[in-house]
């Protein structure tokens, strides 16, 4: 699947697994019981998959017990930070009755492990859990029924625990995964349901489990893309233009005289220096110049929201309710409001990276990439090579965020590495990160709400550009509404994409400042309104969690407010309550406390799920306070940490975040819905604590002593 | 020209041979293979690079290496003592005070940096410490606690 399709299913629900692809990889596998499981089968785990559409025989999950016990678990996702190296690991564990500790992931090798679509919109838990719990019930009976045979016992009376299989009753006639396997090769696909565990059976599910990768990570040991050196490796530095979208003109590489094994590669607008030392190769860049052709500037910071506004026209409805002019007519209050959101960087801390080398005809590469499958599949189509012959290895990611489903870094590293015929390395330098981001698009909310006599919502005209509709379906009871995209590919001065719970923070941001100004227009609390207006019952649960967690009738101190937002992200409900503190002399805001809530189904690894809430609020203050590009045209003007703000430690308030207890549902999103609250609850809190009601983000010192005057 | 710059890795005395200008960062990644120290900016703004050059934090990406010479150069990978976890790595696990662990080798020099000059540090003083270490995941909180952990630990077996 290329990027750009998965861009637009990133920026809308995702309620399916996605996949298509046939893959054949178990030739390469040693001994063991191996259980591979085809995508049709899914249908087999009804009520579990989630899944709504089957369309392919492909081999969607699979493991391998080997001789010696321990089990591989193969899956095309990859780790990034989000945990599933953890979360996956324990409902492999739970199901196959092993320690924790005896699974060993395979991720994100696309010789080994079979096809993904990404590692994106927090899909991993949704749809791997399910898939992988059934391989692992799966590989639990066939081990049972051998154990049955060696032991002369019938399997119903058999029980596997911690790796080995027993006796019920007696305790002294056992067997080991590892006795079981020894020289054996049986290929197992499922052909019926296995059993998999109730909730109230778990040993290993909804239990706290710290990550598994800690320890490599804390002793260097754990290898990002970067890290891989190759024998005559040499390293890449590329001449940028100025402008994103420069054309080449001319090359005057007499400058490179000067260094000695310096090697100057061209194909097309790409051009760089390569050097067995990565400090000359960056030196000798430098002394190359080109001559590029600058694309018109059609906006700049300050003109870009109405530029989008005014280049835009195509729209799709994408919900609809009830009748608008009716609404208007029968509504005793109007409310209209404009909102607006400036592009934000993913900005991980780790670069672009792709470390490559060709061998015969083949293609090896460890990337930091969220779509290693993509990855393989677009190198294959620009070097028109089979798919087989390009083989992407598993690495750790330092970072993601949705800006590493674009693998721009990987084509460009091929190219190179097949034009100087040596293995190579490419890192993006940080400035190269910020001109070739695909950023989170700017974006403007329209938006109209309009109330009954009675304080009702009756009205919801909701227009927005270019933010995406994931997470916008009404959740408040209104009558009369509809929602629109307007959008348009190209319409932004530099590349764009998806960016944590793409377009859902700026649109949760419009929508949750926007009933805070109805409810204030009506001079009713805003905790009240919610629940007053709101008709999944399942959310009016999560946003009272939060309120009780929080003590929202608590008395604030001198200059401090409170702000509430309510959202839904991949399948988890999330309700954000804010405390912050205005200074109204300087404008700064300081978080002061959050409390996060969320109704994520069954939450499989509570203390991961925690984390990756407070990770998601911890970078939501990023873009509600501080982050913001400044640009004219294609020529980016924040191209470093010291003018694109992240949030850092002094910034982080305390967070507190707690789950509706549901161990027998589905397991929904984790790694993305937390964030898309930040914003709207942070302008809310602002709005509380001083009256000033910011509506662009981020909430800047300057925008709030503006709307204070 | 050419010049031999000495100094001790890890408590292992080494020679390189080298222009001077080079970054500590890119002899210790690229030229020697400790690639633990990672590159996040290569301004100076983010930390992930930092290591301890006699005791004191410094961010290796900004430090020429002629300016080490007959220094000692202490990375993450010579934290931990046979095979032993260094107790702020073990701090950092028990509290899980990372993510993506891009930052963690940069975050744990830097805190042992500031354990080593201070082995009692306040929470404002450990944030204003650690303060230009950027970690894009949100592991701060962790992080404080993992340090004021390892504070303690490091404090009981002195």
């Amino acid at each position: 699947m290329d990027s750009n399709s998965i861009t637009q299913l990133y920026f809308s629900n995702v309620d399916h697994p996605i996949t298509y692809d046939r893959r054949k990889f178990l030739k390469k596998l040693g001994k063991g019981i191996i259980v591979i499981f085809s995508i049709n089968h899914l249908s087999l785990l009804e009520g579990w998959s989630q899944n709504t559409f089957v369309e392919d025989e492909d081999f969607n999950a699979f493991l391998r017990v080997k001789e010696d016990g321990r089990v591989d678990c193969y899956t095309g996702k990859i780790e990034m930070g989000q945990g599933v190296i953890t979360s996956l690991a324990q409902v492999l564990a739970e199901e196959l009755e092993v320690p924790i500790t005896s699974v060993d992931m395979i991720m994100g090798d696309t010789d080994l492990c079979p096809y993904d679509a990404g590692t994106w919109g927090s899909l991993t838990t949704r749809f791997t859990d399910p898939v992988i719990r059934a391989a692992a019930a799966e590989a639990r009976e066939i081990l049972i029924s051998l154990a049955a045979e060696k032991l002369g016992e019938a399997a119903e009376n058999l029980q596997a625990a911690n790796g080995t299989i027993f006796v019920k009753g007696d305790k002294s006639k056992t067997i080991t995964y590892a006795q079981l396997t020894k020289g054996k090769k049986i290929v197992k696909s499922l052909t019926r349901k296995p059993e998999i565990k109730k909730a109230k059976d778990f040993n290993i599910i909804g239990k706290p489990i710290l990550s598994l990768d800690a320890v490599a990570k804390v002793t260097g040991k754990a290898k990002y893309s970067g890290d891989i050196k190759l024998p005559g490796m040499v390293y890449a530095s590329i001449i940028r233009p100025k402008v994103y979208g420069s054309k080449k003109v001319s090359v005057d590489k007499s400058g490179l005289s000067q260094f000695e094994g310096a090697e100057l590669l061209e194909d097309g607008d790409l051009v760089a220096v390569v050097h067995l030392d990565p400090e000359i190769a960056s030196k000798a860049s430098k002394k190359v110049k080109i001559e590029w052709k600058e694309p018109e500037a059609k906006a700049t910071t300050e003109t870009i929201f109405t530029y989008l506004e005014n280049t835009i026209t195509e729209n799709d409805v994408f919900e609809k309710g009830g009748n608008l002019e009716e609404g208007k007519k029968s509504s005793s209050k109007l409310i209209k409001g404009k909102y607006y959101d400036g592009y934000k960087a993913h900005a991980s801390i780790e670069p672009h990276c792709a470390t490559c080398y060709f061998e015969g005809d083949k293609l090896i590469m460890w990337a930091s990439s969220q779509t290693p499958f993509g990855t393989r599949a677009e190198l294959a189509k620009t070097f028109d090579m089979p798919l087989e012959n390009v083989h992407i290895k598993q690495i750790f990611l330092g970072g993601g965020f949705g800006g590493k489903i674009y693998n721009q870094q990987a084509v460009e590293a091929a190219k190179l590495a097949k034009l100087c015929g040596k293995p190579l390395q490419l890192v993006w330098t940080r400035k190269e990160e910020f001109m070739y981001d695909r950023f989170r698009p700017a974006a403007v909310i329209n938006v109209t709400s309009g109330v009954n006599a009675n304080g009702k919502l009756n009205l919801w005209d909701f227009d927005i550009y270019c933010a995406g509709t994931r997470g916008t379906n009404l959740f408040y009871d209104i009558p009369n509404n509809r929602t629109r995209l307007f959008n348009q590919n190209n319409v932004h001065p530099f590349g764009t994409g998806a960016w944590r719970a793409p377009g859902n923070s700026t649109t949760t941001f419009a929508r949750e400042s926007h009933i805070d100004v109805t409810a204030h227009a009506l001079g009713v609390d805003a905790l009240e309104f919610r629940l007053k207006n709101l008709k999944d019952q399942n959310m009016v649960a999560t946003l009272k969690l939060a309120a009780e967690t929080f003590g929202w009738n608590k008395e604030k101190p001198e200059g401090h407010g409170y702000g509430i937002a309510l959202g839904k992200d991949a399948g988890t409900l999330v309700a954000i309550i804010a405390e912050v503190y205005v200074d109204t002399n300087t404008g700064e805001v300081t978080p002061i406390r959050i409390v996060c809530a969320q109704d994520m189904g069954q939450v499989v690894n509570p203390h991961g799920a925690t984390v990756q809430t407070e990770g998601g609020v911890t970078m939501g203050i990023g873009y509600a306070l501080y982050e913001d590009i400044e640009f004219e045209g294609g020529n980016v003007k924040t191209t470093s940490f010291n003018k694109y703000q992240i949030n850092t430690f002094s910034h982080t308030p305390k967070i507190e975040c707690v789950f509706i207890d549901k161990m027998d549902s589905k397991p929904q999103g984790g790694g993305e819905p937390a964030i898309i609250c930040v914003g709207g609850a942070i302008a809310n809190a602002v709005f509380d604590a001083c009256g000033a009601r910011v509506n662009l983000l981020p909430i800047s010192p300057k925008r709030i002593l503006e709307s204070l005057k | 020209m050419k010049q031999t710059i000495s100094f001790k890795l890890n408590g292992k005395p080494l020679s390189v041979l080298v222009d001077g200008e080079e970054s500590l960062l890119t002899v210790i990644r690229s030229y020697l293979d400790y690639t633990g120290t990672k590159y996040g900016c290569g301004l100076g703004q983010c930390g992930a690079c930092t290591v301890l050059i006699d005791n004191e934090p410094a961010q290796s990406c900004m430090t020429y290496i002629e300016d080490v010479a007959g220094k000692e150069i202490i990375t993450i990978e010579g934290l931990s003592v046979n095979g032993n976890l260094h107790p702020i790595q073990k701090a950092f696990v028990e509290h899980d005070a990372l993510q993506c662990g891009y930052c963690t080798s940069g975050m744990i020099m830097n805190a042992y940096g500031l354990l080593l000059r201070d082995p009692e540090p306040s929470r404002e003083k450990i944030i204003e410490e650690m303060e230009e270490n950027l970690c894009r995941c949100g592991s701060y909180n962790r992080i404080i606690d993992a340090i004021q952990t390892a504070a303690l630990e490091m404090k009981s077996t002195m």
